[in-house]
């Protein structure tokens, strides 16, 4: 085992330059240490100045996000051991405007997210006194696996469709209105439909499938992408033989 | 708001996506392979319509366009042809499970039986075309 490793990370410091440049640290290797602990590392033993974004260290809050050697990955759950020789090449997230260093924008997701209301929409709201909104086992596993979305970003930094398209609503999005839509207590389904039909929605994707391959919670948002596309084609199609019974 | 302070304004940096983008990755590269292998599934559409029309227009045009298909050149085509579409079928087969979600009762029916399904759709397809064209 080497004692120490290279990291090439992808500087932004808008103050002092125009374009992104690499600066080379060198780190000690330990076998227990993810990226996430090499850029600790360097933050505060070398260069107190790079910036990134980080929270929990246990794959839960989805702020680690990052290109590692040209994939995107949770630094906290990627260790350094799996990336020998080196260097490791560290970027930020492809496909976001980077404000400085390894952070980048994520307002764009955070407007679409609002779009499609993510949360539980009720035509009539009961009282509390009536009680909880009871659900089944099965009816939870339903929407179990769109709810371990944590918003990392990573499906968007892998999805071609997101750079080229940057008006595609994109995968966690949509992965998340499903969520919501196969929830038994919600009934806003017709509403976020409208905003998922349109161009830059469901039908902007061309199935790459790799928002479902780097997805650290395995939520597979392109599988959620084609149920979509099917039922709205149905939809249509219903729609189309019964004039008045569609969406 | 002291003086000393001055707001912060970001100059975000974006960068542009490379035209050949679809290099980064076999999977980026197996994509736009599986879309571009699309014109030849027109192509063979076309092929069949053609071969119909000469059906049609009698033994003599049908005996012209089946030596057309017999020279060397159209021979070595339609096996470029033939990859093309295996592997643009084979490809959205593999696809089927992930847009299809099958439930019998309140149990979801594994991919692998789902894409067990196409192949055998697939399969009984190919078996009728052939029982026509070779009975």
């Amino acid at each position: 085992m080497p004692e120490t490793l290279v990291l090439e990370v992808r500087r932004y410091r808008p103050e002092e330059e125009a374009e992104p440049t690499w600066q080379r640290y060198q780190v000690p290797f330990r076998r227990e240490w993810m990226v996430l602990d090499a850029l600790n590392h360097i933050k505060d033993h070398l260069d107190g100045s790079l910036s990134f974004r980080w929270s929990c260290r246990m794959g839960v809050c989805g702020s680690c996000g990052m290109m590692v050697n040209g994939d995107p990955v949770l630094t906290c759950a990627t260790y350094l051991e799996t990336l020998l020789p080196g260097p490791v090449r560290v970027e930020p997230l492809r496909g976001f405007p980077v404000i400085r260093d390894l952070v980048g924008a994520l307002t764009d997701f955070l407007v679409k997210l609002r779009r499609v209301q993510p949360w539980i929409v009720r035509e009539t709201e009961s009282p509390p006194a009536q009680g909880e909104y009871r659900q089944t086992p099965d009816e939870l596993a339903a929407y179990r696996s769109y709810a371990q979305c944590i918003n990392c970003m990573l499906c968007y930094s892998a999805c071609p469709i997101y750079e080229l398209e940057p008006g595609f609503l994109g995968p966690a999005v949509i992965a998340l209105a499903q969520r919501y839509n196969l929830d038994s207590r919600d009934q806003g389904r017709e509403a976020r439909m409208e905003v998922l039909s349109e161009h830059d929605g469901i039908w902007a994707c061309t199935l790459v499938g790799e928002c479902s391959t780097v997805c650290p919670k395995h939520v597979d948002p392109a599988g959620a992408i084609q149920r979509y596309k099917l039922e709205a084609a149905a939809a249509w199609a219903k729609a189309l033989l019964r004039p008045g019974s569609g969406p | 708001m002291n003086p000393a302070y001055r707001r912060h304004h970001p100059k975000w940096h974006r960068a542009r996506m490379p035209i050949f983008w679809w290099l980064r990755k076999w999977s980026y590269f197996r994509f736009i392979a599986r879309e571009l292998t699309s014109l030849f599934v027109a192509y063979a559409a076309v092929l069949l319509l053609v071969e119909l029309r000469a059906v049609g227009a009698g033994p003599e045009a049908l005996a012209r366009f089946t030596a057309w298909l017999r020279s060397p050149p159209v021979v070595a085509l339609h096996v470029v042809v033939l990859l093309a579409l295996l592997f643009h079928t084979l490809t959205w087969l593999h696809l089927a499970p992930r847009a299809m979600v099958v439930r019998l009762g309140s149990r979801r029916v594994p991919d692998v039986a789902v894409l067990m399904g196409h192949y055998g759709g697939w399969l009984a397809a190919s078996g009728l075309v052939a029982w026509v064209l070779l009975r």
